[in-house]
């Protein structure tokens, strides 16, 4: 107990107040263009749903979502009955039952999207000592956000440069901080089978991707940029209409 | 200072309660007839803007409260729930967060007004010291709402903040014991910054109420930092102020609607949608914003009570200004030398927080090193110094004068007008 208090002290207090020595190494992340992008941009919702493709064949083997609720993908375009299918998809484990045990059922659009692993230990146990961490909120918990997922995924490189040593079972990527990662290389060129035809290239992939967890970190942007619109011509006209009252008032002292 | 009639009221059941229970007396006389000096320019809004914003926080903080679950297990799921399936919950937690930024920006705007214009001078001296309480208290308030989402920088912070406790000798590590209520941030923790966070907003409001009865015992300070000679000189709250407040206001909102609506996680921190996990400490743990220039003085001293003193001290500091600032010329139109140094003030504030966001070491750490040193020599010698060698300009006889070109009619409504509505 001691001990443990003491090595979070102390590495609080070297970390807070010296600062971290590392880290300052700075990555140029580069930036991608979005369809979400700007004041007026709105989520691209075919490439979003190609991303959920991917989300689906790919990274949820080892990534969880679990702050997700299925139900959510109707932002980018499902409809109710496929949404159902979607779920249905899924074997979800709920109970206790009448005789006191848990049993397993079909999804349904209001369960979250089950987790590949029941928990982190037997995440990092299939995964070499890693653990893939949960998308639910991915885009908004990495500095760059979708530029950085993009950047990351199409990051790798086959042999590390010269001088780098990567220690057994890691991978180098350009982007990731300190560029030793436990996840393997994971798009391939024609890796998924788009349902619309779009050549998945590993360009492709990366983007629809990156614009699936955006959209699953925050799927109320498009409402809120709608919704901000409003509000700031609205606060634009009342400021108009208040600094012509005030303009009037204030002319009867001089 | 105000006039002194009384108002009368045509509302039958006003005139009743007020002849038992004086409160709309009262409203008229502080918020409707208050005069302010008629040359208060747009940074005077600030105060009133600051006072929106505790107003925009509790309310959006008592619905969020409603929904927001203060345990470790499920404290930063609950926020993802408010994000994610409560009707608007992610507007209130945007309007919410961005909102404690607007509110700090409001008030050191309204601080370098302050010192711009010598608001913390004779008779002012309570009205600033209950400020400097205010922002002490908003301080605390900020620094444990940013803990309640247990994200990872929720946890950091809080650990690295708390532990400033222990710099003190002998009683240190007792305090830093009792404030955790427990051996490390944990439940305990989580849970009284929770019952902590909701309180300090109703303290808040309470020093907020005792600034403002101050300020209305001396009056508003004014650009000229003159004393207003009379009627001629001010004009009566409502309408006049109240409506340019008003534009002020809205104006403000503006720049708030822009951040919560279109870039509501840039003044966050990406690391705060990680889940908290004590075994995994973030390469770099970084207070808020508004936090950054005591951060960078903290880390500027080699001694960690040292940091400590001189964090505290710098705000310490702020409170003694009144006795400090030995110049009795209130305003820096009249004092040239002054001005400069507010100036360079300024700007180290600004180089502080710069500093306090970069990595300590090199010539970050010198920057704010040399940061530190230059804010408390403008306060502890220059200040005391300059009021006795600076030769101040000649000041105006009355505000009306540069107004007006020698005296005004005074404001329509000034005298007239009793409250219509209640």
């Amino acid at each position: 107990m001691r001990s443990l208090k003491s090595a979070i002290l102390s590495a609080a207090v070297a970390l807070g107040l010296a600062g971290a020595a590392q880290a300052s190494e700075a990555v140029h992340i580069p930036k991608q263009e979005w369809a979400h992008s700007g004041v007026f941009g709105t989520i691209d919702k075919a490439s979003a749903q190609r991303g959920f493709q991917i989300y689906k064949e790919v990274c949820s083997t080892c990534h969880s979502a679990k702050l997700v609720p299925i139900r959510t993908l109707a932002g980018i375009g499902f409809s109710e009955d496929e949404l159902k299918a979607i779920a249905a998809g899924y074997e979800v484990q709920a109970g206790p039952n009448d005789a006191g045990e848990m049993f397993m059922r079909p999804g349904i659009p209001a369960d979250r999207f089950p987790s590949p692993f029941p928990n982190d230990n037997a995440a990092r146990a299939a995964n070499n000592g890693a653990l893939p961490p949960d998308l639910s909120l991915i885009a908004k918990a990495r500095v760059g956000g979708e530029d950085y997922l993009y950047a990351f995924l199409t990051g790798f490189e086959e042999n590390p440069p010269e001088g780098v040593t990567l220690m057994p079972g890691m991978n180098y990527n350009k982007y990731f901080p300190g560029h030793q990662v436990g996840m393997p290389n994971i798009l391939m060129p024609d890796g998924v089978t788009y349902a619309d035809g779009t050549p998945a290239t590993v360009q492709q992939q990366a983007h629809d991707i990156s614009a699936f967890l955006t959209f699953i970190a925050e799927p109320h942007m498009d409402a809120r940029k709608q919704m901000g619109v409003k509000v700031i011509l609205f606060l634009i006209v009342l400021a108009g209409l208040m600094y012509a009252t005030k303009r009037k008032l204030w002319s009867t002292l001089h | 200072m105000a006039q002194a009639h009384a108002p009368q009221f045509k509302n039958p059941v006003v005139k009743w309660i007020d002849s038992r229970l004086p409160i709309f007396t009262m409203l008229d006389h502080e918020y409707n007839q208050y005069p302010m000096p008629r040359n208060v320019n747009y940074l005077w809004a600030f105060g009133a803007i600051a006072g929106i914003m505790l107003v925009i926080m509790i309310a959006t903080g008592l619905v969020l409260a409603m929904q927001y679950a203060a345990n470790t297990h499920i404290a930063f799921e609950s926020v993802e729930r408010i994000m994610r399936d409560v009707n608007y919950g992610w507007l209130l937690r945007y309007v919410h967060a961005n909102g404690a930024s607007m509110f700090f920006i409001a008030v050191y705007i309204h601080m370098f007004r302050g010192l711009y214009y010598g608001s913390y001078k004779a008779p002012r001296e309570i009205l600033w010291i209950l400020g400097v309480l205010i922002l002490l208290a908003m301080m605390a308030t900020a620094f444990m709402g940013y803990v309640l989402p247990w994200g990872q920088m929720s946890f950091w912070g809080a650990t690295v903040i708390t532990n400033l406790f222990s710099a003190f000798p002998l009683v240190g590590d007792p305090i830093v014991t009792w404030l955790w209520g427990g051996f490390s941030v944990d439940n305990p923790t989580l849970n009284r910054f929770f019952a902590l966070h909701f309180l300090l907003p109703f303290v808040l409001l309470g020093l907020v109420v005792l600034h403002t009865a101050a300020l209305h015992v001396s009056g508003s300070n004014n650009p000229l930092g003159i004393d207003a000679k009379g009627p001629q000189d001010t004009v009566p709250f409502n309408p006049y102020v109240t409506v340019k407040d008003g534009f002020a206001v809205v104006v403000f909102l503006i720049f708030y609607a822009a951040f919560v609506f279109f870039a509501p996680n840039y003044l966050g921190h990406p690391d705060n949608y990680i889940p908290a996990n004590p075994l995994v400490t973030p390469a770099h743990i970084v207070p808020e914003w508004y936090f950054l220039p005591f951060y960078a003085i903290l880390r500027a001293i080699p001694d960690k009570l040292g940091g400590v003193l001189a964090m505290f001290g710098a705000i310490a500091v702020l409170a003694a200004l009144p006795w400090l600032d030995t110049s009795k010329v209130r305003s820096c139109k009249f004092r040239p030398i002054y001005r400069q140094f507010f100036w360079i003030l300024a700007i180290d504030a600004l180089v502080l927080g710069y500093a306090g966001a970069m990595p300590a070491e090199g010539v970050w750490l010198l920057v704010a090193r040399i940061g530190t040193a230059y804010y408390f020599f403008h306060f502890l010698i220059l200040l005391p110094l300059l009021g006795k060698l600076e030769r101040p300009l000649p000041l105006p006889a009355s505000i009306c004068e540069p107004v007006l070109k020698g005296g005004g009619r005074v404001a329509a409504g000034a005298h007239a007008k009793p409250m219509e509505k209640a």
